[in-house]
């Protein structure tokens, strides 16, 4: 019994742990509808400036409670510099393409932290007159827990005022429900969301400079953290902070009291938590539906029609380059070119929901992965040939696509992008546990091509062939009747319904599509390097597939294909050249999202169209 | 290539040319062997930097004694950021793009799996340094792959012989969730079974790697009231474990048997926080002066005016092990050094060691000593140098573990 209290107790410093964090990301959302993905480096940040102040400052509570505040206000400024020199810029960008933006700031960020502060975890001291612990039902309960434990309710406390009590917090929630009526009554936006940048990573950096006599600062806060903060926002409800609040102290007693009955349910119970949260209640537990799409004015995309006599070349040129070039080349010149035909694959899969389906995906990767499994798991054991595994890996990448897809595609916006997230992650974790299975995460080995087809030129072919037929397939999608009732549905679901268009309909099988080519991919690069591993359905892998759909542009077929070139080619080089690639990385993305705002792709569509009129 | 480069050119001085020819052969003798070694770098640094560092020292040192029969060794480093399908193309670009003749590196398992893979497909030589998965040389063993790290059974094993000695009977297990701390819980549970009949396993949790719950894990942990915890943390999870553990008095009147925790690399960071009179592996630096070992620290501490880590150790050897293996063998082909490495022994900073030529795993040992703080500083005591070879199956049990070809 007491035991069970304090696990209780344990539970719900986490909670409020959690909650800090989360309560600055669904602030920012609220506001600016940013995915801020660089939410945990802001986190980590604070951790780790507060280290630096605590251990510089004199010893003492001015010393240590004057490093937290200092540490949360720099971190703050930190935000409002990244909201200034890069958000403002690109608000107007297609929705989640703010996302690319801040994953570049994640990028410099930890390398500069490895700069910085040096590779090693860093051990803060304790917090003064916190440090040790006290009886509870006889059993021991360290002070600061405590502490923690009032913190959460108290800054709830306190942003509940300054939200309901302010002028600026009426503003706040006023643009939170709708900015456009906001701006039209003449209430400076801009020194809003500045305002609410500073708040929101105000909050992060306390957030992770509270964590300092709890926990080791280290170059892995910043991944560890944003996930699960992400999932309490959306669990909550994205812009809500009781919320946020109710599902951090869900999530954080569910972990508590879940480790005591099945240990290794680690991994994955906070996924499991959101997706029956989400499939129950689509808007997570507090959250309002957003408000409808005013009208279908300005933001329907204009119809793509038949690529220009330039792009035409172009691409012709490409493919001749493609085919004919290869027998030329090294063997190592042949597994990067096979790779790229299979991410041109994966990323045009995604993009088939993302730009003519209207839903983002956070998960894209559960099915390249399971394609891949589907296809090393039907050749171990069954001895399945190769053909007959690549066969395999669009079948059951397909039919989990339908599966999941069937719940997701009643989603809408972010909260069914964390819905696929969450099905990802659970696929992950059944890769990840079930060792008899699927090898844990040491994988399954020695998944080679057949005879035929084990000469590298030979294999990229192969590769060449199924990628390119599929993106052409896709790209055939797009331009039938079906990928016009894609369109339709995204613009406007009410009028596509009144002209007998099924939407639902219409999504899941766009769905189920795209997860079958991506599983196609999966298979492909199954056997290209010959192993498969829980990592191909990662949230890397899923960022991955984001990123180069968001850095061509989603408006055609050609953004993806461009996107993934430019994202492998670039990572590929920068990773031979130099050990800070991140930060190089990072920096170029940074500056194409500035200077490209409609992506690659888009960016040579308008100057094309600028120059030679509508095409 | 080079044995293709050198046939050419004894035909040229089989046709009378010698004279011109000569001063070829010379300069083919100064061009360095190329090793190609990946590695994740920028996913763990804090184990691969100092492990760099003592790479370069170790290459530095074997071509400052003048390399290979006159030629120097090279390496050319990669960075697979934690991912075992970039670690694979890396490996092909290595291999064939910068014509490596062998590949070394590895730190997370299934990264060490898939070059292992790759290196049996292509048939290369790979010289694996850290990763620790049994499956390495056991049940995923191959004829290409060499292992120098003392591995997860051999560290089980040698705390097994420690844990036995303890009067504890009620046992609590916490690692990390994944392969490593799968298998170190699988070891230890069946080895102390084995050693001590009547040993009952009371808790066992597995917090995600580098996301521990440290509270909530703790207090499951002292609900179970165990004698006696087995842990394989290490890293972040180690240290906010250490930290809500002694606060909440996790760790009074109960023995702690960790693995890795007497490491400098998970040791340090906790700083006077150091739990005392845990029985760990590690790696003494300060306080072990052999003929083998304090040159290196001199010498390390020297080039980097830093203190090394046990990565340093094994990025030096593993240099160490490939200059004596390329010393024994006359060429650079993949087939000869294969089998040369088989049975290889050198002296390495903890003493001579060999890769056996049963699986491929190198004798290399552990230090298992007591945990104490001195000087405000987590530091081992009462160690003594765990002997691998000491610490394996017998030669049947390995036969049985590993495919026989």
């Amino acid at each position: 019994m007491e035991n069970l209290l304090l696990q209780a107790l344990s539970g719900l410093a986490s909670a409020s742990s959690l909650f800090l964090v989360a309560s600055g990301l669904t602030v920012i959302f609220g506001v600016s509808r940013v995915v801020n993905f660089a939410h945990g480096s802001l986190y980590m940040l604070g951790a780790y400036l507060a280290f630096t102040l605590v251990t510089q400052l004199p010893r003492g509570h001015l010393g240590f409670w004057g490093g937290v505040v200092g540490a949360a206000i720099i971190v703050g400024l930190i935000g409002v510099v990244v909201e200034v020199l890069l958000l403002r810029r690109i608000y107007r960008a297609p929705e989640l393409f703010q996302l690319l933006a801040t994953f570049g700031v994640v990028l410099i960020v930890q390398d500069l932290a490895l700069m910085t502060w040096g590779a090693q975890d860093l051990l803060g001291p304790r917090a003064p007159g916190l440090r040790g612990s006290t009886e509870i039902l006889g059993l021991r309960f360290p002070l600061y827990e405590l502490f923690l434990i009032g913190v959460g309710p108290v800054v709830l406390g306190l942003l509940w005022l300054l939200f309901h009590r302010t002028r600026w917090g009426t503003l706040v929630r006023a643009a939170t429900q709708d900015r456009e009526m906001v701006g039209a009554l003449g209430v400076n936006q801009r020194m809003l969301f500045t305002s609410v940048f500073f708040l929101g990573s105000l909050l992060a950096g306390l957030g992770g400079a509270l964590q300092l006599p709890r926990e080791s600062v280290n170059l892995h806060m910043d991944l560890s953290i944003i996930t699960e903060a992400f999932v309490v926002v959306v669990v909550g409800g994205l812009g809500s902070l009781s919320g946020a609040a109710l599902a951090a102290l869900l999530i954080g007693e569910l972990h508590a009291f879940g480790i005591l009955v099945l240990p290794k349910i680690t991994l994955v119970l906070v996924f499991l938590v959101m997706a029956l949260v989400l499939v129950v209640r689509p808007h997570g537990l507090l959250g309002k539906p957003e408000a409808a799409a005013r009208g279908g004015q300005g933001s329907a995309a204009p119809l793509i029609g038949p690529a220009p006599p330039a792009l035409r070349r172009l691409g012709l040129a490409a493919l001749a380059v493609a085919v004919l070039l290869p027998p030329f080349l090294g063997d190592y010149a042949l597994s990067v070119l096979t790779e790229m035909a299979i991410l041109v694959l994966f990323a045009a899969s995604l993009h088939l929901i993302m730009g003519p389906g209207g839903m983002a995906s956070f998960g894209h990767a559960a099915y390249f992965g399971l394609g891949a499994y589907g296809a090393a798991l039907a050749g171990q054991w069954l001895g399945a040939p190769m053909l007959a595994g690549l066969a395999l890996a669009p079948l059951a990448a397909g039919i989990f696509g339908l599966v999941f897809g069937f719940f997701c595609v009643r989603l809408s916006g972010v909260y069914a992008a964390m819905l696929t997230l969450a099905f990802a992650q659970i696929a992950w974790s059944v890769a990840f546990q079930w060792v008899e299975l699927t090898g844990g995460d040491n994988g399954i080995l020695g998944v080679w091509p057949d005879r035929w087809a084990a000469p590298k030129l030979v294999y990229y072919y192969l590769a060449l062939v199924l990628c390119l037929g599929a993106t052409l397939l896709l790209r055939r999608v797009i331009h039938a009747p079906f990928g016009y009732a894609l369109r339709a549905q995204r613009d406007s679901t009410l009028r596509a319904e009144a002209i007998g268009i099924d939407a639902f309909r219409i999504r899941w099988l766009g769905f189920g599509l795209a997860a079958a080519a991506a599983g196609i991919a999966g298979g492909l690069f199954a056997y290209a390097k010959g192993s498969v591993f829980p990592t191909y359905m990662d949230i890397p892998r899923s960022v991955d597939a984001l990123l180069m759909v968001l850095l061509g542009g989603v408006h055609t077929l050609s953004g993806p294909i461009v996107g993934a070139l430019a994202l492998t080619g670039l990572q590929e080089q920068l990773v031979r050249i130099t050990d800070y690639w991140r930060l190089v990385l990072g920096s170029i993305i940074v500056l194409l999202v500035l200077f490209f705002p409609q992506g690659l792709a888009g960016a040579a569509r308008a100057r094309w169209e600028a120059r030679h009129g509508d095409a | 290539m080079t044995g293709r480069a050198i046939g050419r050119r004894q035909i040229l001085a089989g046709a009378g040319v010698a004279a011109l020819a000569a001063p070829n052969l010379a300069r083919a003798q100064a061009t360095p062997i190329r090793i190609g070694e990946i590695n994740s770098y920028t996913a763990q640094p804090a184990f691969l930097q100092p492990y760099r560092n003592a790479w370069i020292l170790a290459q530095e040192q074997v071509n400052a004694a003048g390399g290979i029969n006159g030629r120097p060794i090279e390496t050319i480093f990669r960075d697979d950021a934690g991912k075992p399908e970039d670690a694979v193309r890396l490996a092909g670009e290595l291999v064939n793009a910068e014509r490596v003749s062998l590949l070394a590196g590895g730190f997370l398992s299934n990264i060490g799996l898939a070059l292992a893979d790759f290196a049996n497909q292509n048939r290369r030589l790979f010289v694996a340094s850290e990763p620790l998965t049994d499956a390495l040389v056991w049940s995923r063993g191959n004829r290409y792959t060499f292992r120098l790290r003392a591995s997860t059974y051999m560290q089980s094993a040698m705390l097994v012989e420690e844990a036995a000695k303890l009067p504890a009977k009620r046992w609590a297990t916490v690692a990390p969730n994944y392969e490593y701390g799968q298998s170190a819980v699988r070891w230890f549970k069946e080895l102390l079974t084995r050693a001590k009949p009547g040993v009952e396993f009371v808790a066992e949790q597995f917090p995600a790697l580098g996301r521990i719950d440290a509270g909530a894990t703790v207090q499951a942990l002292a609900a179970a009231n165990p004698e006696a915890i087995f842990n394989v943390t290490f890293g972040a999870d180690l240290t906010n474990f250490v930290r809500q553990g002694s606060t909440r008095g996790l760790f009074e009147r109960r023995r702690v048997v960790s693995l890795l925790t007497g490491e400098p690399e998970y040791l340090d960071p906790l700083g006077d926080e150091a739990p005392e009179g845990w029985i760990v592996t590690g790696y003494p630096w300060e306080q072990i002066d052999t003929p083998s070992h304090t040159p290196f620290r001199e010498a390390y501490r020297k080039r980097w005016n830093d203190y090394p880590r046990l990565g340093s150790v094994v990025g030096y050897d593993t240099v160490m092990a490939i200059a004596a293996l390329l010393k024994k063998t006359p060429s650079t082909e993949t087939e000869a050094m294969v089998d040369a490495m088989a049975g290889l022994q050198f002296n390495s900073v903890f003493g001579p060691i060999e890769f056996r030529a049963i699986d491929h795993q190198s004798t290399m040992g552990a230090f298992v000593g007591r945990t104490v703080l001195k000087n405000g500083k987590g530091a081992m005591a009462d160690w003594r140098y765990a002997d691998g070879k000491d610490y394996l199956p017998s030669d049947d049990v390995v036969r049985t573990l590993r495919p026989q070809a």
